[in-house]
């Protein structure tokens, strides 16, 4: 259990897609302006990232080794045909709404990677586990980014919920500028480019804070051993 | 007794970082006073706001920082930098949109990329961009200039007053009746309509060469900006450079083509033509290093500034041409860089 409690705090936080490994960026950046649309994305990544690492990893032994990134392709696009379908069944607003990103999810560079790095290489469930670790990692980081985004940007929170959760869900919007004017720039490119960076800004001064507490404990701890 | 053994150069001239700014300070009153009588004093209030924001967020940063707060709050550069936007900004303009910008200005553009002497972009013009972007309405918001009714003596304190603080007037009266396109914007909305310049230079917010009230600030800032040439705080070669990016291409095409290209005077006397060439283009920490360096960096500000004014989907250039041109700043540097002596070229 201890290994499944190790890749989830990899895709969670240590090795976090979006903040440390830095991989699919560009989904990333485009897609957050609310925070339903990088929540949606974030779903739609995921499912793909999970049945691909489950999938490559029970075809690894009969993939070519030279042949394996086409492969590896023709298995995500497969997928990514399949959700973008599901979507276009169940979510069809939300489908128009993300547009071409949704295809995109075939050169998001963290599913291939997943495949390469892990997937290639252990069973099925601790791969599937990875999946939806980093899946569940790299939706975290677009939800936050898509709800401050959202909240600086047009003053609302959990607009378009209707789109995912349902007519009733259109309530759930919360007004908190009313007007929808915010600070314009974050909604655009530049502000996606700037909240990023604070959030990885944010993450790196945490681990700084963590990777100190722990030195200076281990360094009480081998006082304490040399003076005892 | 210590003897304190510091490294070359042991003999320093008289100008430090608080002097030098507060120089700039200075050589900024004519502008001020001409924006004062023209546009009314709401660009006073703007300074205000930006002074107070700018200093805030200074010692605030430098305190998170563990930088030495008092050093770095006294030596006047987050005072120019405040100004500087300040002036920039239309005289009617709430108050969080300066503060806003100036915040950005500050945290972002100064102090995130390692404060004084680190920022790779002009803080103030980049505080600028992001309510260019941010705020359009707000921004091309200029009041009439004096001498056009109704201008802005028609308005009581109390109404700019509450208009800096609430972005809203009276409900008697409309914010829209005293506010007017400035002169860069008239013109490139006005052509757009297929109108010629000499029908458009004959309307009322057209002096005798640009936009009325806008020649004479203009030249009280060029005038403020010569003092700082004189007091040799700014060298010639950036503002030099930048007129001539500017001024060549539109005396080119004004040559070839009068009736829809305004006269390079117009280009020289109007928007934020002078401020920018003589105060936000010469900021010593953005612009290139060389001499060589800074003719480039200047040209290249005069002709983007040219492009966008002509072309581009904003009325004013400047902005977007300096933080181009600040990108380009390393390029420029890498390849001007003086030869070493006793080295090849």
């Amino acid at each position: 259990m201890n290994e499944f409690r190790q890749i989830f705090l990899d895709g969670l936080w240590r090795n976090n897609p979006g903040l440390t490994q830095m991989l699919g960026i560009c989904p990333l950046l485009a897609v957050s302006n609310t925070l339903i649309n990088g929540l949606s994305l974030g779903i739609a990544t995921s499912l793909v990232l999970i049945a691909t690492s489950a999938l490559v990893s029970l075809t690894r032994r009969w993939l070519f080794f030279e042949l394996r990134l086409p492969m590896f392709v023709l298995i995500i696009a497969s997928l990514v045909t399949v959700v973008e379908l599901l979507f276009q069944a169940f979510f069809y607003e939300l489908y128009l709404g993300l547009g071409i990103f949704v295809p995109l999810i075939v050169t998001n560079c963290l599913i291939l990677g997943r495949a390469e790095v892990f997937a290639s290489h252990r069973a099925w469930l601790p791969s599937a586990a990875d999946g939806l670790a980093q899946g569940a990692g790299f939706t975290l980081v677009l939800v936050v980014l898509g709800g401050l985004r959202e909240i600086i940007g047009r003053g609302s929170l959990l607009h378009g919920a209707d789109m995912l959760f349902g007519r009733g869900a259109a309530a759930l919007e919360i007004t908190i500028l009313p007007g929808n004017n915010g600070l314009l720039m974050v909604l655009l490119p530049p502000g996606a480019f700037l909240s990023l960076a604070l959030l990885v800004a944010l993450k790196n001064h945490l681990t700084g804070l963590q990777t100190a507490r722990q030195t200076s404990k281990a360094l009480l701890h081998a006082d304490a051993e040399a003076a005892g | 007794m210590k003897f304190a053994n510091n490294a070359a150069p042991h003999w320093r001239g008289a100008e430090s970082v608080p002097v030098l700014m507060r120089q700039v300070l200075y050589a900024l009153v004519p502008a001020l006073i001409g924006l004062v009588w023209f546009f009314g004093s709401g660009i006073i209030l703007n300074i205000l706001v930006a002074a107070v924001v700018a200093l805030g967020c200074e010692a605030l940063v430098l305190r998170i920082r563990k930088r030495p707060v008092g050093l770095f709050i006294s030596d006047y550069s987050a005072l120019v930098t405040a100004v500087l936007l300040a002036m920039s900004l239309p005289p009617l303009t709430p108050w969080w949109v300066t503060a806003t910008g100036t915040v950005f200005a500050i945290v972002f553009a100064k102090h995130l990329y390692g404060g004084l002497g680190h920022n790779v972009f002009n803080p103030a013009m980049a505080g600028y961009a992001v309510l260019l972007v941010s705020f359009p309405e707000d921004m091309a918001a200029w009041p009439l200039p004096r001498g056009v009714a109704p201008d802005q003596q028609a308005l009581s304190l109390l109404t700019v007053l509450q208009y800096w603080a609430t972005g809203a007037m009276p409900i008697d009266v409309s914010v829209d009746a005293f506010t007017a396109a400035t002169p860069l914007n008239s013109v490139k909305g006005q052509l757009g309509m297929m109108r010629t310049m000499q029908e458009i230079v004959g309307g009322p917010l057209f002096g005798n060469i640009a936009g009325r009230g806008w020649e004479w600030i203009n030249t009280a800032t060029a005038l403020g900006g010569g003092w700082l040439l004189y007091r040799r705080i700014i060298r010639w070669q950036i503002p030099t450079a930048m007129l001539i990016g500017l001024l060549v291409p539109a005396l080119v095409l004004y040559i070839v083509d009068p009736a829809t290209h305004p006269s390079p005077a117009f280009h020289l006397l109007s928007g934020g033509t002078m401020l920018g060439v003589f105060f936000i283009a010469t900021d010593p920490v953005s612009a290139a290093a060389s001499n060589r360096g800074r003719l480039i960096y200047g040209l290249g500000i005069g002709i983007i500034t040219y492009v966008v004014r002509n072309w581009g989907a904003y009325p004013d250039g400047i902005a977007f041409a300096v933080l181009l041109m600040n990108l380009a700043v390393p390029l420029i540097d890498r390849y001007t860089r003086p030869r070493i002596y006793g080295h090849g070229t």
